[in-house]
């Protein structure tokens, strides 16, 4: 059977990232299988600018920034099976020795088993589809998701349609409205059933504000009208509780409705594997090290938990790729080392004095925290934690409690759930608050206001 | 010039595939008209897929006859023409003591109409059977003869079968007027382009133009589901109404797939008729149907009271059932004949004009039994001025296009050697592969439109509803067919995908 120390799955940012960090951290033997015919996953159809401000500081588009990254991994020379999709990651009891075997399907090989040490999962997310909302009325030609849509009109050079709604103000949404207008659609209005956007900041302005499209907060499409193609569209205002109100309907002809209305990461693979979920995020539960609940299975970009900015998908993944690499090279040495008891048995001692396992609590406000488990001995010194908060708060804090003790506070002036919130943990600092018994098990992210 | 037939079949849904098919055992030169893009476009795509066991027929009617011999023939079909079946059983749910007498007459019923190995549980021996029902079900009759079968497949599992046995299928083509000329019958039909046209894609007006066709049989079998009374009532005085009564359905991802293991019933209450939960064929879950009569014979659109309603009556029965698993949501139309029971036979005063008509639910699980027994009529009809023949060559199997993901490793590796497309994954959520598509459009009644794929392979049915996949299936189509990208349709008429190139 064909072995590696660490088998990368996805060939987007994060499985790009999470392969050079690494081979930075000395992971000779690394792998990384995409199931499209070629690197970068979804950046490859994202043609529009500003990614990398924060890892170039210059803004790229996204093949650009894919292929710094892409470029990285062949100077290293990491192989990558193309074309390639995996079926199955399966590792068992009956495997002492913690190996993973993932199956994969290609043309030219058929089926395959590859035994791996460590795995990443990097298989991204995926756009939520009409069923999911349960919008009424017919199933016409002229409905896509945002990103099929991106596809068609940056990949294909194909229009998808010529007078368009979009519903949903996320990022793709806003980005394909501007998109679509460029090449000379008609967009209509984005509707957005919540009462503030989905999307960053910059894009309404950029991307809506500048073209005069209008944007509908608090409106939701309840009915599609057309039985072959779609022909309108009736938009309501909606309720706190996101019920229509009768009487705000609003019927708009148009060719085309685009979705854009969230993205569940694609964790099909990660289930079937026993890695634990987080009902939140839709993404696997992971320690400091982006580990799941699996050993040796780690987890970084929107597939862990979707992202806003491509660069915190590069920074994630990077700390998974190191940590999969440390897992890797500690795994050699206990089975490589011949030790004497004593030297067991003290490690043993250091372990359980150090082993102090914390678990983060998101609350009031804050929805959930990657990671939510950090085991003090394992984290490098700055332990960056990030989450989304579940509403619009201004002028608000986020607090940091470790038990009763508030141990840090952050003003912030304005948080949406739309754009990603992160906070970072010091090591000195924990440690010192263990040492004072102050924090115990527990730590507590909150929004006061 | 008029193309001449012994058998003309209006309409390639299940009930015309299967009559198809019972009649292509003989000697004759048969043909299924059908207006849409392609086969199990109308009512056979959307319903509940079940295998009735049969209590639910009145005893005597045409209904209880057909469902129960359906029923019967459904195992030992599924496996010579290849489609998705399981006898998984159901359960009709009675939640109230004072109903108890309803299910116990339910019980006798089918005993009369010839059902197996029911039984009445009382409320725990339901739960122990499937401890997601709920806790206020006081008892249950459960018929282990009940079942679940892929619509889809079974209606092209028949079509294909009987295409193999010389029926020609003529897809897009609408039947407009039916006459009786001597001892013919003269079909007038209208027959649209199976693309959309270029200079109207460029137009922006997709509908295609229909060019006239004349047909000629001895025998036209009306199989035209809500359409049937139109074309009856063109050959008889003593008309027959069919009413569309619409359903709604809600269908949830794989991982509540197993919430239930058997169809689950609930007994008509004064509330009205329940919905049913079920698992399907493939491993979702599906809840629905509503019921509402409905006068455009088109009006398939799902509505927010539909929706909820339905998913409100499921709570009943199931616990933990959550409508954020809904990956869809489909309606579909009954073909209600008034006075309640299928319409079947030669059309009195019209020798030759045979009603196939008012099949609505159990007529997927009728299908075969349907049939046969429609073939019977046709060829004794037919055997009135002539001897009809059986044909020495008829081929009885068919077999469908693998499904890559339910083989084994070994199978795979072998199938992908011979045929590397059987390696490349298009659909990622149902893991079809490319060369399972371009199996469906090469089939012997091949896929021309994106549903007729889905159908046939399952590509963009799963979770993500063909959001990744479209694109490479649209081309695979667009390749496979010989048109461009643009021509191809989701399901046929205007319901095309693109408008051209970018800037």
């Amino acid at each position: 059977m064909e072995q590696h120390d660490i088998v990368i799955i996805g060939g987007g940012p994060a499985g790009l990232a999470a392969a050079i960090a690494a081979r930075d951290e000395g992971a000779e033997d690394i792998l990384i299988v995409e199931r499209d015919h070629q690197l970068g996953g979804i950046l490859n159809q994202c043609i529009h600018n500003g990614f990398g401000l924060h890892t170039f500081k210059e803004e790229l588009t996204g093949p650009e920034y894919a292929q710094r990254f892409i470029d990285k991994v062949k100077e290293a020379d990491i192989p990558c099976l193309l074309n390639t999709i995996v079926v199955d990651i399966c590792h068992g009891n009956e495997n002492e020795s913690g190996t993973k075997i993932v199956t994969v399907m290609n043309k030219e090989q058929g089926m395959i088993q590859i035994c791996a040490k460590a795995v990443i999962l990097a298989m991204g997310c995926r756009e939520r589809p009409r069923g999911a909302l349960n919008i009424p009325g017919y199933r016409p030609a002229g409905i896509y998701s945002a990103g099929t849509a991106q596809h068609y009109v940056n990949i294909e050079g194909k229009m998808p349609g010529k007078e368009v709604v979009i519903l949903g103000s996320g990022d793709i949404g806003l980005i394909m409205a501007r998109r679509m207008t460029l090449e000379g659609a008609k967009v209509k209005v984005v509707a957005e059933l919540m009462p503030y956007s989905g999307g960053l900041r910059r894009n309404i302005v950029q991307c809506l504000d500048d073209y005069g499209i209008p944007l509908k907060l608090s409106t939701t499409v309840i009915d599609i009208q057309g039985k072959e193609r779609v022909e309108g569209v009736t938009l309501a205002k909606v309720d706190g509780r996101g019920k229509p109100i009768p009487g705000t309907e609003e019927q708009i002809p148009c060719d085309t409705l685009l979705l854009s209305v969230g993205l569940i990461p694609e964790n099909e693979l990660s289930s079937q594997a026993g890695v634990e979920m987080n009902p939140i995020t839709n993404g696997p539960k992971v320690n400091e090290s982006l580990e799941t609940s699996v050993k040796g299975v780690f987890a970084c970009g929107n597939v862990l938990h979707v992202h806003d900015l491509v660069d915190y998908v590069s920074q994630e993944a990077g700390m998974a790729g190191k940590q999969a690499a440390r897992y890797v090279q500690k795994e050699c040495e206990s089975k490589n080392a011949d030790r004497d008891i004593s030297v067991v048995k003290e490690e043993q001692l250091r372990i359980q004095q150090n082993n102090m396992i914390i678990e983060l609590k998101a609350e009031q406000g804050v929805r959930y925290t990657v990671p939510s488990i950090i085991h003090i001995d394992r984290m490098e010194d700055t332990q960056v934690v990030r989450f989304r908060v579940g509403g619009v708060y201004a002028n608000a804090k986020i607090a940091v409690y470790a038990g009763e003790t508030k141990m840090m506070e952050l003003k912030k002036r304005i948080m949406a759930p739309g754009e990603m919130e992160q906070i970072q943990l010091k090591k000195d600092k924990l440690q010192e608050l263990v040492e004072q018994n102050i924090l115990t098990n527990q730590i507590t992210i909150k929004v006061e206001e | 010039m008029k193309a001449m037939y012994d058998v003309l079949i209006i309409g390639a849904g299940v009930t015309g595939s299967a009559v198809a098919r019972e009649l292509s055992r003989y000697n004759l030169k048969i043909a299924v008209l059908e207006r849409a893009s392609d086969i199990c476009e109308g009512t056979s795509k959307a319903n509940s897929g079940i295998v009735h066991a049969g209590h639910d027929a009145k005893p005597g009617s045409l209904k209880a006859k057909l469902n129960v011999a359906g029923s019967q023939m459904m195992e030992a079909l599924s496996k010579e023409l290849d489609f998705s079946y399981r006898k998984n059983g159901s359960l009709v749910l009675c939640f109230d003591e004072a109903q108890k007498g309803a299910l116990e007459k339910l019980y006798q019923q089918g005993i009369e109409n010839g059902v197996k190995n029911l039984k009445v549980l009382t409320g725990d021996e339901t739960r122990q059977l499937e401890p997601e029902i709920s806790d206020t079900v006081v008892a249950a009759l459960y018929a282990p003869e009940g079942g679940i079968v892929c619509p889809f497949g079974l209606t092209i599992a028949l079509a294909e079968n009987a295409a193999m046995n010389g029926v020609e299928f003529i897809l897009n083509t609408e039947v407009k007027n039916i006459e009786k000329i001597g001892h013919e019958y003269q079909v007038i039909a209208e027959e649209y382009e199976p693309f959309v046209s270029q200079t109207d894609c460029n137009k922006g007006d997709g509908t295609p133009r229909g060019n006239r066709k004349e047909y000629e049989a001895q025998v036209v079998v009306n199989c035209a589901g809500v359409y049937a009374d139109v074309f009856h009532n063109m050959v008889s005085e003593e008309k027959i109404h069919i009413i569309p009564r619409k359903g709604e359905y809600c269908l949830m991802d794989k991982n509540v797939g197993k919430l239930v293991d058997k169809t689950i019933f609930q007994l008509p209450t004064a509330l009205g008729k329940g919905v049913l939960v079920t698992p399907t064929v493939h491993g979702n879950l599906l809840v629905g149907p509503s019921a509402e009569d409905v006068e455009d014979h088109e009006e398939i659109s799902t509505t927010a009271n539909g929706l909820s309603g339905i998913l409100d009556k499921a709570a009943l029965s199931v616990k933990q059932l959550s409508n954020r698993q809904t990956i869809t949501s489909f309606a579909g139309l009954r073909a209600h004949e008034e006075k309640g029971d299928f319409v079947i036979g030669e059309v009195k005063g019209a020798e030759g004009f045979v009603d196939v008509a008012g099949i609505e639910s159990p007529g997927l699980t009728c299908a075969p039994a349907t049939g046969q027994y429609v073939a019977d009529i046709v060829t004794k009809i037919l055997g009135r001025t002539g001897e009809v023949k059986e044909k020495t060559d008829f081929i009885a199997t068919r077999k469908g296009i693998p499904h890559i993901s339910e083989l084994s490793m070994e199978e795979r590796q072998k199938l992908i050697r011979e045929n590397p497309a059987y390696g490349n994954i298009i659909c990622r959520c149902e893991m079809v592969t490319e060369g399972e598509i371009r199996d469906a459009i090469k089939g012997p009644i091949g896929a021309k439109t994106l549903d007729g794929v889905k159908r046939r392979t399952r590509a963009g049915m799963g979770r993500c509803q063909a959001g990744f996949c479209s694109p490479k299936t649209v081309a695979i189509l667009a390749e496979e067919l010989g048109v461009p990208e643009e021509q191809i349709t989701k399901c046929g008429g205007a319901s095309r995908f693109l408008y051209g190139d970018t800037k």
